[in-house]
């Protein structure tokens, strides 16, 4: 599929930006987080805004953006639009968790509860966006069982690594909270690499016997029906070599995961300007990672139109 | 609604026959001609003339070749155009219910007046039958000929999808695959027609008759495998051997 850049970039951003709003929604709630004006206002500032460029940009790559709003009617059948009416609904609870921290200075009671809403709408809405994915049956490498846990996982991720640097910012020391981003580091860097084996492995059923209905025999183009590129072609054609999406999932692997771990492990052992450099520079590194990861995830996805293409499996 | 229902009245959709298309794409053009002025129209035309040009097709016709062993090769010419599915992924992606499936006759189209163009169904498609319109932002596919089949204006033996009555080998054919009795269900089930891709599950409408066996030994079309040794004799025995020599 063609890795376009405003979808890597809503799903890279708002992933993390859901995931940075549920844990403030919990951490606060919890109380593990002061319940200070400054800290609420620059960690759902941090969010939020990760949230709505996301959403903007997801608009951009629209053909007619003005009408947008209609995406959210078709709730019962479509995940598109199930993820549209969530986003959207999620803000109602964290507006309200804002006004306890920021306008209050207060996380517990009913504050607490629109902190733990929040969390859950955050998550509901990342579980649609992966469900868009997740659903769409000609794509082998997304209709499968790991695009969910994988997205939600790399969702509380990022949103983690975002939240180290909150803390160290604002000098709260607190090793669960570092631990926790260590241990989604770990989980979100194993389930990736699952998932990847998994790809490298696994092709859909159809083949280009079962999309002809010609049942025997090794079929090959013998001519295209148009002489360029036509819109299947450049939406749904997309091919990266072997050798060139090898090199990048490495740069993924070091940059979106080993790198911030070993840094955020760091940061749970020293203080000061050092400990703050550390969870900084892990969390620039993991976002790099995870635009990789983003383009991979697109550009590998093999949809079945290849097959009247010139491709024999997907 | 994006919904689908859960039964449709008829089930129309074409049967195409890739034992007698010869790829001419008469049907690819007609099609083009047809819906370029019809319910969807225009469909974009860029650069026509020119060394890329570029546009959008509710028909492709594709040419595949065959290897089957020791048997001759195949040559399948290979029509595409929306298969108006029974389960079509593509309506219950839509966000916006621009995408619907009809209940009355099962076909699937897009309304373009509520169309955002996230191309999302284009995504769902297994089949690419839907093409992005980026003059107006919003994606176009086949109508089965909507704009016909139901056309009074047009003489009855006249409302049939354009592809189908332009086709010069009859090899596509139209009508409704619900009623067992129809034309179409039984060219299906004498020639054995197919479901594309059916492990998807999306259900296609349209189905596609393969190639019947070819006619390879002298068996086949009745003759002995071998012709006699005609034996001359007399005057034509003698001439036999002198122009022998
Ligand atoms: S062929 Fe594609 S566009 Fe047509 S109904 Fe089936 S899924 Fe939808
Ligand atoms: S491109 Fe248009 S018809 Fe297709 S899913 Fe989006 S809104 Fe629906
Ligand atoms: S039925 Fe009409 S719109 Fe569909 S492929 Fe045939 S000519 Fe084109």
């Amino acid at each position: 599929m063609h890795p376009a850049f405003s979808v890597i970039f809503f799903t890279t951003s708002s992933g993390a930006g859901y995931g940075l709003l549920a844990l403030m929604g919990i951490f606060g709630a919890a109380g593990l987080l002061p319940a200070d004006r400054w800290v609420g206002l620059a960690g759902l500032f941090m969010a939020l805004t990760l949230i709505s460029t996301g959403l903007l940009a997801s608009t951009f790559h629209l053909g007619r953006p003005e009408r947008a709003w209609r995406a959210m009617t078709q709730w019962r059948s479509s995940w598109l639009a199930r993820e549209g009416v969530m986003a959207v609904l999620t803000y109602i609870p964290a507006g309200l968790l804002g006004l306890g921290w920021i306008w209050f200075e207060d996380t517990r009671g009913l504050w607490a509860v629109a902190g733990i809403v929040t969390a859950i709408l955050s998550w509901i809405t990342v579980v649609c966006t992966a469900m868009i994915y997740r659903s769409l049956r000609p794509i082998h490498q997304w209709h499968n069982d790991w695009t969910v846990p994988a997205y939600t996982l790399l969702s509380l991720m990022s949103g983690a690594v975002l939240m180290s640097v909150l803390i160290h910012l604002f000098g709260v020391d607190n090793n669960y909270i570092q631990g926790l981003t260590v241990v989604t580091l770990a989980a979100g860097w194993g389930l990736k690499t699952l998932y990847w084996g998994f790809n490298r492995r696994s092709k859909g059923l159809p083949t280009v016997n079962s999309a002809l209905g010609i049942d025997a025999g090794d079929v090959s183009v013998l001519e295209l029906p148009h002489t360029s590129d036509n819109y299947l072609m450049k939406e749904m054609g997309f091919k990266v070599a072997r050798k060139h999406a090898d090199k990048l999932r490495r740069i993924s692997h070091l940059l979106g995961f080993a790198l911030p771990l070993a840094l955020s492990l760091l940061a749970m052992f020293i203080s000061g300007y050092g400990a703050i450099a550390a969870v900084i520079i892990a969390w620039g590194s993991c976002s790099l990672g995870i635009l990789v990861e983003r383009w991979l995830f697109f550009a590998e996805a093999k949809h079945t139109v290849n097959l009247y293409y010139g491709a024999t499996t997907v | 609604m994006t919904s689908l229902p859960s039964e449709t009245k008829k089930k129309l959709g074409l049967v195409i026959d890739l034992d007698t298309c010869v790829g001419c794409h008469a049907c690819a053009t007609n099609c083009k001609e047809w819906n370029t002025g019809g319910h969807s129209a225009p469909l974009p035309d860029h650069n026509p003339y020119g060394a890329r040009p570029d546009g959008v097709w509710f028909n492709r016709v594709h040419s595949f070749e065959v290897r089957r062993g020791n048997r001759p090769n195949l040559t399948i010419n290979f029509p595409r155009s929306c298969l108006h599915c029974e389960n079509a992924g593509c309506v219950t992606v839509c966000p916006t219910g621009a995408s619907y499936k009809r209940v009355e006759d099962g076909i699937v189209l897009v309304n373009t007046d509520k169309c955002i163009g996230c191309k999302l169904c284009s995504w769902a498609c297994p089949y690419g039958a839907r093409e992005f319109d980026e003059d107006e932002g919003v994606m176009k596919k086949c109508t089965l000929c909507i704009d016909r089949i139901y056309n009074e204006n047009l003489e009855p033996e006249d409302r049939q999808p354009a592809c189908v009555l332009t086709c010069p080998a009859g090899a596509r054919h139209f009508g409704d695959l619900n009623d067992p009795q129809s034309a179409v269900s039984q060219l299906t089930a004498a020639r054995h027609g197919r479901d594309l891709m059916p492990e998807l599950g999306y259900k296609p409408t349209n189905k596609y008759l393969p190639p019947r066996a070819r006619k390879v030994d002298s068996a086949d079309i009745g003759a002995p495998d071998e012709l006699e040794v005609f034996k001359a004799e007399g005057f034509l025995g003698w001439l036999d051997t002198v122009l022998s020599k």
